[in-house]
This record gives structure tokens, C-alpha cells and sequence, in this order.
């Protein structure tokens, strides 16, 4: 299970509208050890297309060396799907080399018209594991505040 | 001759869990035999088809070597070599 603050799970949604119809990335950073995001780094697609996917290999350098720096890991990875659904291709699973990471993928179809505009329609939201090539889908608990109780829920509509 | 090598995670089964190892070679292509020769089954998920693989990122002293030579980007004694996978997919 993924449980993720409100305020990161909103931001992610907010980036993948915003660099629809191109795929948004990042990653959400967290104590090693705790699988807590805490840091929302959202990254350049270097690829900028609407179909793939790639941190530019400088900064995921610099990414790198800063989360070894504070102790963090990648707790999550995230990119956007701006035109099918929100669940990893053959190539996302190809390419995932982060097994202790949750991938969460969103998808813009729904949330914009065919004209490009944005129709505040939802954004899906859903988180998997991917490892040695095998694909897990995972509940995503949002926490709305600390100490408060998670509303569970599998696919935020949000 | 000691240079440094970070290993990603994914790699970590070929160093016995080691986060980073020490290897040898006058160039890239040497270090990845050496490591090859330390840690069997390593060079194939680096190397494609004597290149390295568009999917893996190396560095020496925080420079991408696609860069700087490529396989035949030089070492010397006290680089730090840093290993990561693309974080990329569709």
C-alpha cells in the first residue's frame, strides 16, 4: 500500500495537468527505510513527448547525490499518461529498476478536451510495484493531514 | 590503482548487497572487465552488444562518459564511478 500525504498527491496531480499533453516525471523522496514520501522533486522530461519519459541523465545525477546526501530514497516514482490509462506500459516495465519504489502513474485523458483544454474532468491516480518485470497494483491511502485517519482509496478521482 | 564504482540497487545482487565496490582500469571498457571478472553477470546488464546500454547512466567524477569517450573515457587513480539506471519508461 502506498499512503501519501494530500498535499504531495494533489501537487503531482497539479504537475501532470500542467505539462499535459507531454508526460510529466518526478519522483517523491523519503527517509530511507520509512517508504514515507516526504519530497516532492518533480523533474524536466527530457524527452518532452507525449508518449515517453526521461530524467535528464544530469540531473538525475544531482538527484541521486542529494537524496544519498540526506539519507532519502526514491519512495516514489510517478510519470503522467496523457492519452490511455493509468497503467504501466511495456515500456515502463521494461525500464523500472527501483524495486523497493512505488511507481504511481496518472492519467490527463479524461481531464482535457480534444481541443487541449483543460475540462477539470479527473485525473487518475493509481500506484504499482514493478519488479523483475512483474506488475503489482497497490491501494493508495491519502492522508489528508498528520493524525488525522486515511480515507482509503484505490483510484482518486481528484 | 582504486577507483571507486556506486552501485544502483538493481545491482546490488551481483556485490553482495555492497552499495559501492572498488575496481580497476585505465578506461571505462577496462572497468567494467574488472568488474565483470569480481562480479560475474554485472558487465551484461551494463554492456549491449559491446556499447554500453541506452538505459544505464555512468558517470566519472559527476560527468555523464557519453560525454567524455564513451567506453573509452579515461580512469585514473581516485575517480569515483556512479552507476544509475534511467529513471525513463512510456
Amino acid at each position: 500500500m502506498l499512503t501519501i500525504s494530500r498535499e504531495i498527491h494533489d501537487a503531482i496531480v497539479a504537475h501532470a495537468r500542467r505539462d499535459h499533453p507531454d508526460e510529466a516525471c518526478g519522483i517523491v523522496a523519503g527517509p530511507e527505510g520509512s517508504d514515507t514520501p516526504t519530497r516532492l522533486v518533480e523533474m524536466v522530461n527530457a524527452a518532452s513527448s507525449p508518449t515517453f519519459y526521461e530524467f535528464d541523465s544530469t540531473e538525475l545525477l544531482a538527484l541521486y547525490k542529494e537524496m544519498w546526501a540526506r539519507d532519502e530514497e526514491p519512495v516514489v516514482i510517478y510519470h503522467s499518461h496523457t492519452a490511455t490509462e493509468a497503467y504501466p506500459s511495456r515500456t515502463d516495465i521494461g525500464l523500472a529498476s527501483e524495486p523497493g519504489a512505488h511507481y504511481v502513474l496518472v492519467s490527463t485523458r479524461d481531464s482535457f478536451d480534444e481541443a487541449g483544454g483543460n475540462n477539470d474532468g479527473p485525473v487518475e491516480f493509481r500506484s504499482y510495484r514493478i519488479v523483475d518485470g512483474e506488475v503489482t497494483e497497490e491501494e493508495v491511502t491519502v492522508v489528508d493531514s498528520p493524525g488525522t485517519a486515511p480515507a482509503p482509496t484505490t483510484r482518486s478521482t481528484d | 590503482m582504486a577507483i571507486e564504482v556506486r552501485i544502483p540497487t538493481i545491482l546490488r545482487t551481483y556485490t553482495g548487497g555492497e552499495k559501492a565496490v572498488t575496481a580497476d582500469g585505465g578506461n571505462l571498457a577496462e572497468l567494467i572487465d574488472d568488474l565483470e571478472a569480481n562480479h560475474p553477470g554485472i558487465g551484461e546488464r551494463l554492456l549491449d552488444g559491446g556499447d554500453l546500454r541506452r538505459f544505464v547512466n555512468v558517470y566519472v567524477n559527476d560527468e555523464d562518459v557519453r560525454f567524455i569517450g564513451g567506453l573509452q573515457a579515461e580512469l585514473s587513480d581516485g575517480d569515483q564511478v556512479v552507476v544509475l539506471p534511467a529513471v525513463a519508461g512510456g
